[in-house]
């Protein structure tokens, strides 16, 4: 229980300095508009992008895990599945607000739905994670129902928020219970193509570019699944391993195992793609694609590459999870986590800006004497600051949801 | 002698090419194929295109519609530069049009490929989607921040698209992706774009390519011409003589 306090101040710590951050940030993206970014002509997406396909993806990977056992009845997962979803929620948060800070004009956002062209990958992927993220919401309030009934009665501000977001129901009986599993194993497997479909779609939002090679290949959309799943279980893997109720406990040793394996698989699944990606674009040697590769391989950001993408999301996680040594103790398995949680924030940043920083045609950055026409970037400070913002707001909210709603891993909450 | 082109020997080029214009003004919009061609042998790297297009649409900086390319090709002694001026392509397949989220950029019955300033809610896809860097995102910034006064040149209206705009914090174009449109407000009136009006070389014309007595068509089936990135598939309507 100390360490538990000890945790709780630190978190708390952190995710106040975050939010003071970002309203630093906020503050000048709201009266300076874009120009305090650094993103430019040529690099004309930079970090809030990268952190949108990182959240939206950490969202879709933690959706997926969550239907193994509401739409395919794994239910060796149970424990986590609300969880799951929980977190598929927040983070799905954080990405759409990244996202709608990085437009030009945030106060349009409503013309996706107004007016899309459905030629659009883009108008595709709004409205398929629209469509997401209402099933999502249904999903987490069927799955807590009888729960939020029952919190109901507690005293505190759990209880009267609980009341609230039971919006009236009363009926706590088996056979509504029964009934509400039914209707969510039917949102989870509608989900699942659902989760495929929006976060394959943001893969495709890249990869129908054929104006830039490196983003332009069939692999993209698969990619953007494995890796979604990757990072998904990756980041449930370290809040089950580190913040369980029942931790110390052999149900929850033996099921932290468990998912270690599951993301062990799936990074080594991420291995042959992400290898297959790069081999076969290196081997044709074509200047658009294999130039920004050897860029994120050898350029000045060659750490976020080796460092970031091979050592904390292959290497040390495969380690981790693989060993006889560490993959049966919770604290190494949730390190592989944790590991991977990191490692693709510049996975994300790999995908997006590399790509970008080759110029269309040779010699058009010298033609253009604006610091904006950059091959160069690294996010200014306002980006920075607004990002952290996010992270702190989705802190704060997960702490929230974690603390007052009946989404916590264990056996109470679990089987309902 | 140096080779001199049959054009050269024509009266005033410019004339010739407004009453191509005038001529492409009297058909039905969606007959008319608006077209560049860019006579790379012509070329001197002045960048007169450059400032006449930024003197015609006060671009903000980092914003250029039309740039010149220059480039040092071989070692010395044996050394010789190369030009590409580089509009909007205004592709017959643009891939920047069907990317847009909200269909705030289409090509028009006249082959140009316009923006609608008013719905563009400046997501950058276009952007990335071009394979010429033709595109462009307005920042906000202005040449003479931070000195006592933003000058008149940045702050008065423009015309393009035929709307009046003054430039400013928040307001559109700012915040969204601009680009050439061949000077559409400026063939409207029967004027030719403002580059090829100030290219001191005359290596730029411009005229409809449906029609086969107009000057570009004329000097298209004369000379061999190329166009960028052909593989591509964007067919593109500014075509370069070599």
């Amino acid at each position: 229980m100390k360490n538990n306090k000890k945790f709780n101040v630190a978190y708390w710590l952190v995710t106040v300095v975050l939010l003071a951050v970002g309203a630093v940030g906020l503050y000048w993206r709201l009266t300076q508009g874009h120009r305090m970014a650094n993103y430019g002509q040529l690099i004309v997406w930079g970090l809030w992008v990268a952190l949108y396909i990182y959240f939206i993806g950490l969202s879709a990977g933690a959706f997926l895990i969550s239907s193994l056992v509401y739409a395919f009845g794994v239910e060796r997962f149970r424990p986590i599945a609300r969880l799951a979803l929980f977190t598929a929620l927040i983070s799905l948060l954080a990405a759409l607000l990244n996202i709608w800070f990085d437009l030009g004009h945030m106060e349009r956002f409503y013309e996706v739905f107004s007016r899309p062209n459905f030629l659009s990958m883009m108008a595709w992927m709004v409205w398929l994670y629209t469509a997401y993220s209402i099933l999502l919401l249904f999903e987490l309030w069927f799955e807590l129902r009888t729960d939020l009934v029952r919190w109901s009665e507690k005293a505190g501000l759990s209880g009267k928020v609980c009341r609230i977001l039971a919006f009236g129901s009363k009926d706590t009986s088996t056979k509504s219970r029964a009934r509400d599993t039914r209707t969510v194993k039917i949102l989870g497997s509608i989900g699942v193509p659902l989760a495929i479909m929006f976060h394959g779609g943001v893969g495709a939002l890249f990869g129908v570019i054929s104006a830039r090679p490196a983003w332009h290949s069939g692999l993209f959309p698969l990619l953007f699944l494995v890796s979604a799943l990757v990072s998904g279980g990756g980041l449930l893997l370290a809040i089950y391993a580190f913040l369980a109720p029942d931790r110390g406990s052999e149900a929850h040793t033996a099921l932290v195992a468990d998912l270690g394996k599951l993301v062990l698989g799936l990074t080594l699944l991420d291995v042959l793609f992400t290898f297959s990606e790069y081999s076969i674009a290196l081997y044709g040697a074509i200047p658009g694609d294999v130039g920004p590769l050897l860029k994120t391989m050898t350029g000045p950001f060659w750490y976020v590459f080796w460092i970031g993408q091979i050592g904390l999301g292959m290497i040390v996680p495969i380690v981790l999870l693989a060993w006889k040594r560490t993959n049966r103790n919770p604290n190494w398995v949730g390190l592989a986590g944790f590991s991977i949680v990191v490692a693709f924030v510049g996975v994300r940043l790999n995908i997006v800006i590399p790509p970008l920083s080759v110029p269309e045609l040779q010699g058009l950055v010298e033609a253009v004497p604006s610091a904006r026409m950059s091959t160069f970037y690294v996010p200014s400070t306002m980006e920075w600051f607004l990002a952290m913002g996010i992270v702190g707001l989705a802190l704060t909210l997960y702490a929230l949801g974690y603390s007052l709603l009946p989404v916590k891993p264990n056996k109470e909450t679990s089987h309902g | 002698m140096p080779y001199v082109p049959a054009v050269m020997e024509m009266e005033n080029a410019i004339i010739r090419m407004m009453d191509d214009v005038q001529r492409a003004l009297q058909k039905p919009p969606s007959e008319r194929r608006w077209g560049m061609v860019i006579d790379l042998t012509k070329c001197v790297a002045c960048d007169a295109c450059t400032v006449s297009c930024k003197a015609e649409k006060k671009t903000p900086p980092g914003v250029n519609y039309t740039v010149v390319i220059k480039e040092e090709v071989g070692t010395y002694p044996n050394v010789r530069a190369v030009f590409l001026p580089r509009p909007c392509m205004q592709c017959e397949n643009p891939p920047c049009v069907d990317v847009c989220p909200v269909g705030a950029t289409w090509k028009n019955e006249e082959g140009i490929v316009v923006i609608d300033y008013d719905v563009c809610i400046g997501c950058r896809y276009c952007v990335t989607a071009c394979p010429y860097g033709a595109r462009n995102f307005d920042f906000g910034e202005w040449y003479t921040e931070n000195t006592p006064m933003l000058e008149p040149y940045e702050t008065a209206p423009t015309f393009e698209y035929g709307e009046e705009r003054v430039r400013s914090e928040g307001v559109s174009p700012i915040g969204n992706v601009r680009k050439c449109n061949f000077c559409i407000e400026r063939l409207r009136e029967g004027l030719l774009p403002a580059c090829i009006n100030d290219c001191i070389g005359r290596a730029r014309y411009f005229g409809d390519l449906n029609d086969p007595d107009s000057l570009v068509s004329e000097m298209l089936r004369e000379r061999y011409s190329f166009r960028l990135k052909e593989d591509l598939g964007t067919n593109p309507k500014v075509f370069y003589l070599s």
